[in-house]
């Protein structure tokens, strides 16, 4: 028991018990200080200076970063203190980029609202536009420095939630920006696109990158065939922007609303996250029964393989080679919607709803298209759909629901809780445990996978196997769990990874300004979906067997499905070692191809290789299309890569791959 | 092939160097600024390569070192010339005006205030503050030779000699 203690805000008195801070304690107290650099989930770093009070007999002191203590008088709206937090909104607007009507962020914006709020009308201070150059490299973010505000939010969720680090704060002074090292592109540095800086950055420095043009665009193009897919998590999150209860499933809303925009069919991405569990969970027993390459980990979450292919590459044949539900759809709507529904493959558009901003990285990846069309066209997030929704003039609570089409329209609760982090373990494991067992499985609520803990354990018995599953999100727990299983401190059988808090539910694309309190109703919502749907377990969505017996080789793991719905990894990790370019081809498309040099014992037979490659590839006239490097690590290892794929480390692999690479240009 | 060997051994033996200061520190992540000072001792400035080795070698991200490196002044991201030239721009040295002298340096060199560094790579003019001579005013040293009550013209000479006997050698 935590004792009661109490101090005054405005002269009203407060109970206060284990607040971290005084912020904390007067915002309990009804009194929305305002704040930039203040998360609960982050670190203090107490650069904004909003939320000032004073402490009598102290002085004025920043609240978020002073502990509360018994008897404490505070006051918050001095005469002083108005004008101190005026001030620094009018420093910082000076600064800023204020082109509020053309910016996304608009209407959610923290920095806007703060200064309606405060009565700031004025900006007493000039000071030159700033004209830095707006970042669109990367296919998840737009990254404009004239609209930061250098609180540090972004900087802190990237290395604190996700353990990355992409970007930090560089310069000093006038000049001090928060980039990427080297103030690189966001799209060509370690950035594993989850969105999550975008989703706690206060202004429009960092958005989703908007791809609604796209959509528009096909949906007026009469030649085209378009087609939608919906992620769990988008109906529990689009509420939010039409002040619906914040969990509340507004999927036949949606499916309402994209008919009306004009698109021809409406699937639901459930669908194929159940397919997922057919081919996942068939790998896991299948793996489990041989123990080999244990653990299995999920696949679903682009940013948590990103990051694996680039940190932890040793872990990449552990990872399974499942698509993600979203890339499972594109591959089966390829596949088979252009017979269905009587149009050609090139004039079929696959659209994607998603709660994150990986997801679109993840479509453009070349591996996830078939004769070079991307398997999935567009990707748009929760945020861009509501957009579209509100630009048209209509309330998405006005609208009669409707059902998804159908086939790709049915869905198990199994399918609907991958949005909340431990839903694809649960899924995976009422299919596994009554595949294993050979009996029905009567109760198939796992809860000590459920929950907003960021690591979830657990050991099952099944069938007399122990079986370790583990479920964890935020990168940086990622790493510290795969850290104790490199060591051997820590073992498992089967282990989902999500990026994002919570979950998808809180993906870089949902609605702005989730809390925990926040993710844990969305995730709520995704289980009330499951507690009311008559069919639970993956397995019974027959519609998925139908499918697998009419275009996928009779079921789960055949030639056929293995060829559509798996993929391969890239190995990532030369990313950060020193490099010595070595050869620069000339042409726009060129082939990466890079050569690990350890610096420390021997890299004897490293160094010939990398002569022997020099060599070939200017003998064979491929020099203006190859970009050759070394790289150089302090760790013994022997890599090669090819345009990202890992080739075994010998002179006539890496022609082979060299040759095949440059033709496939 | 001969040649890609020799270049790749000799960036090994460059990393070497960074190698055994990072061993010096115990690879310790609270002596970033130690060990990128020991870098900057060897290259002269901090090389791209070196702050990406230094980063990855300490399990930091790179962002965080080039944030490092990028805020104090005394790094520089930039190679120097092989010879440098410092000219005082301290308040006694201002005020005997020490600017007609930069203006010379920046003339004769091609040179600016964000660049400060000739493209042959054989002059880099830093502007320091006080060098504490300041009854020598205006200040500058060539090389760790110092040069008091200089002028313009002192400094067009200063550079011409240096021009010719690097042609000569
Ligand atoms: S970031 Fe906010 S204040 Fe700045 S232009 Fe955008 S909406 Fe306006
Ligand atoms: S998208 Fe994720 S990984 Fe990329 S900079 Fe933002 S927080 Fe870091
Ligand atoms: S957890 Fe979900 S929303 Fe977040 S990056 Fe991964 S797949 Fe996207
Ligand atoms: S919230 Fe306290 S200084 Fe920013
Ligand atoms: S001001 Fe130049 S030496 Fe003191």
């Amino acid at each position: 028991m935590t004792d009661t203690k109490k101090l005054t805000v405005n002269g009203l008195e407060v109970e206060f018990t284990d607040e971290r801070n005084l912020l904390e304690v007067i915002r309990k107290a009804g009194i929305d200080l305002p704040t930039f650099c203040y998360h609960s989930e982050l670190s203090i770093y107490g650069a904004c200076r909003l939320c000032l009070v004073l402490v009598e007999g102290r002085g004025i002191m920043a609240a978020c970063s002073t502990a509360p203590a018994e008897g404490m008088v505070i006051h918050t709206e001095t005469k002083e203190l108005r004008e101190m937090r005026k001030i620094n909104i009018e420093l910082l607007l000076a600064n800023h980029d204020r082109e509020c009507t053309t910016c996304s962020k608009s209407a959610v914006c923290a920095l806007q609202n703060i200064a309606r709020r405060l009565g700031v009308h004025d900006v007493r201070f000039k000071s030159p536009k700033r004209t830095d150059p707006i970042d669109t490299s990367s296919p998840s973010l737009d990254r404009n420095p004239n609209k930061c505000i250098l609180c540090g939010d972004c900087v802190r969720v990237c290395s604190e939630i996700q353990g990355i680090g992409a970007i930090d704060f560089a310069n000093r002074g006038s000049n001090a920006r928060v980039a990427p090292a080297f103030n690189a592109d966001l799209g060509k540095v370690e950035c594993v696109n989850c969105g999550q800086c975008a989703a706690v950055c206060p202004t429009g420095a960092l958005l989703p990158h908007d791809d609604t043009e796209k959509v528009w665009n096909a949906l007026y193009d009469c030649s085209k065939t378009v087609v939608v897919q919906i992620a769990p998590s988008v109906r529990v999150g689009l509420g939010e922007m039409f002040g619906c209860k914040v969990g509340e499933n507004v999927a036949g809303k949606l499916v309402a609303a994209l008919k009306l925009m004009g698109f021809k069919y409406v699937y639901d991405t459930n669908f194929t996250a159940d397919m997922t569990i057919f081919e996942e969970a068939t790998e896991f027993i299948d793996r489990f029964t041989k123990k080999e390459k244990l653990p299995l980990f999920t696949s679903c979450c682009p940013a948590w393989v990103k990051y694996a292919e680039s940190y932890f590459p040793e872990f990449l044949p552990n990872i399974s080679s499942c698509r993600s539900p979203q890339g499972m759809f594109g591959a089966v709507a390829q596949e088979v919607l252009p017979q269905q529904l009587g149009c050609k493959r090139e004039d079929l558009v696959v659209v994607s709803i998603m709660p994150c901003t990986a997801k679109k990285f993840e479509a453009k990846l070349p591996k996830l298209a078939t004769n070079g069309k991307p398997d999935v066209d567009i990707v748009i997030t929760t945020v861009e759909v509501g957009r579209m929704i509100h630009s048209m003039g209509i309330d998405l609570n006005d609208l009669e629901p409707q059902a998804f089409d159908m086939p790709m329209g049915l869905a198990t609760g199994g399918g609907v809780i991958f949005g909340a982090s431990g839903g694809v373990m649960e899924a995976a494991l009422r299919f596994a445990v009554e595949k294993i067992t050979g009996e029905t499985l009567k109760n198939v609520d796992f809860k000590m996978v459920r929950g907003m803990n960021n690591r979830k354990t657990a050991t099952l018995n099944v069938a007399g196997n122990e079986v370790k599953v583990a479920v964890v999100y935020g990168l940086a727990a990622a790493k510290k769990l795969l850290n104790e299983i490199k060591s051997g401190e820590s073992q498992f059988d089967f282990v989902e990874v999500m990026a994002c808090p919570g979950g998808c539910i809180s993906g870089g694309g949902q609605p702005y300004g989730a809390t925990n309190e926040i993710r844990k109703q969305r995730q709520n919502g995704l289980y009330t979906i499951d507690a009311t749907s008559q069919l639970k377990k993956s397995q019974e969505n027959y519609m998925v067997d139908k499918c697998y017996a009419e275009h996928l080789g009779g079921g789960a793991g055949s030639h056929k499905a293995h060829e559509l719905l798996h993929t391969r990894y890239q190995n990532r990790s030369q990313l950060f070692d020193a490099k010595l370019p070595i050869i620069r081809g000339t042409k726009d498309n060129r082939l990466a191809v890079t050569v690990t040099i350890p610096t420390k014992g021997d890299n004897a037979a490293a160094t010939e290789l990398l002569g022997a490659v020099s060599q070939y590839v200017k003998e064979s006239g491929y020099a203006d299309s190859v970009d050759l490097d070394a790289a150089f690590t302090a760790e013994n290892v022997n890599c090669v890569t090819v345009d990202c794929e890992e080739i075994a480390a010998s002179i006539d692999s890496v022609k082979e791959a060299i040759e095949k690479g440059v033709k496939a240009l | 092939m001969q040649e890609t060997i020799e270049k790749t051994r000799e960036e090994v033996q460059r990393l070497a160097a960074v190698n055994e200061i990072l061993e010096r520190n115990n690879y310790d992540q609270s002596r970033l600024i130690p060990i990128l000072q020991q870098v900057q001792e060897v290259f002269k400035y901090l090389p791209k390569d070196a702050i990406t080795y230094v980063a990855t070698s300490l399990d930091l991200p790179v962002a965080h070192v080039y944030g490092v490196a990028t805020f104090y002044a005394h790094f520089s991201l930039n190679p120097k010339g092989k010879h440098i030239i410092r000219l005082c721009d301290g308040t006694a040295c201002h005020v005997k005006k020490s600017s007609g002298i930069r203006e010379k340096l920046y003339e004769k060199l091609g040179l600016s205030d964000d660049n400060r560094t000739s493209s042959d790579l054989m002059f880099t003019v830093d502007i320091v503050s006080c060098l504490g001579a300041c009854g020598l005013a205006p200040v500058m040293v060539v090389d760790e030779v110092v040069h008091g009550q200089a002028t313009p013209e002192l400094a067009a000479e200063l550079i011409d000699k240096i021009r010719a006997e690097e042609s000569a050698a």
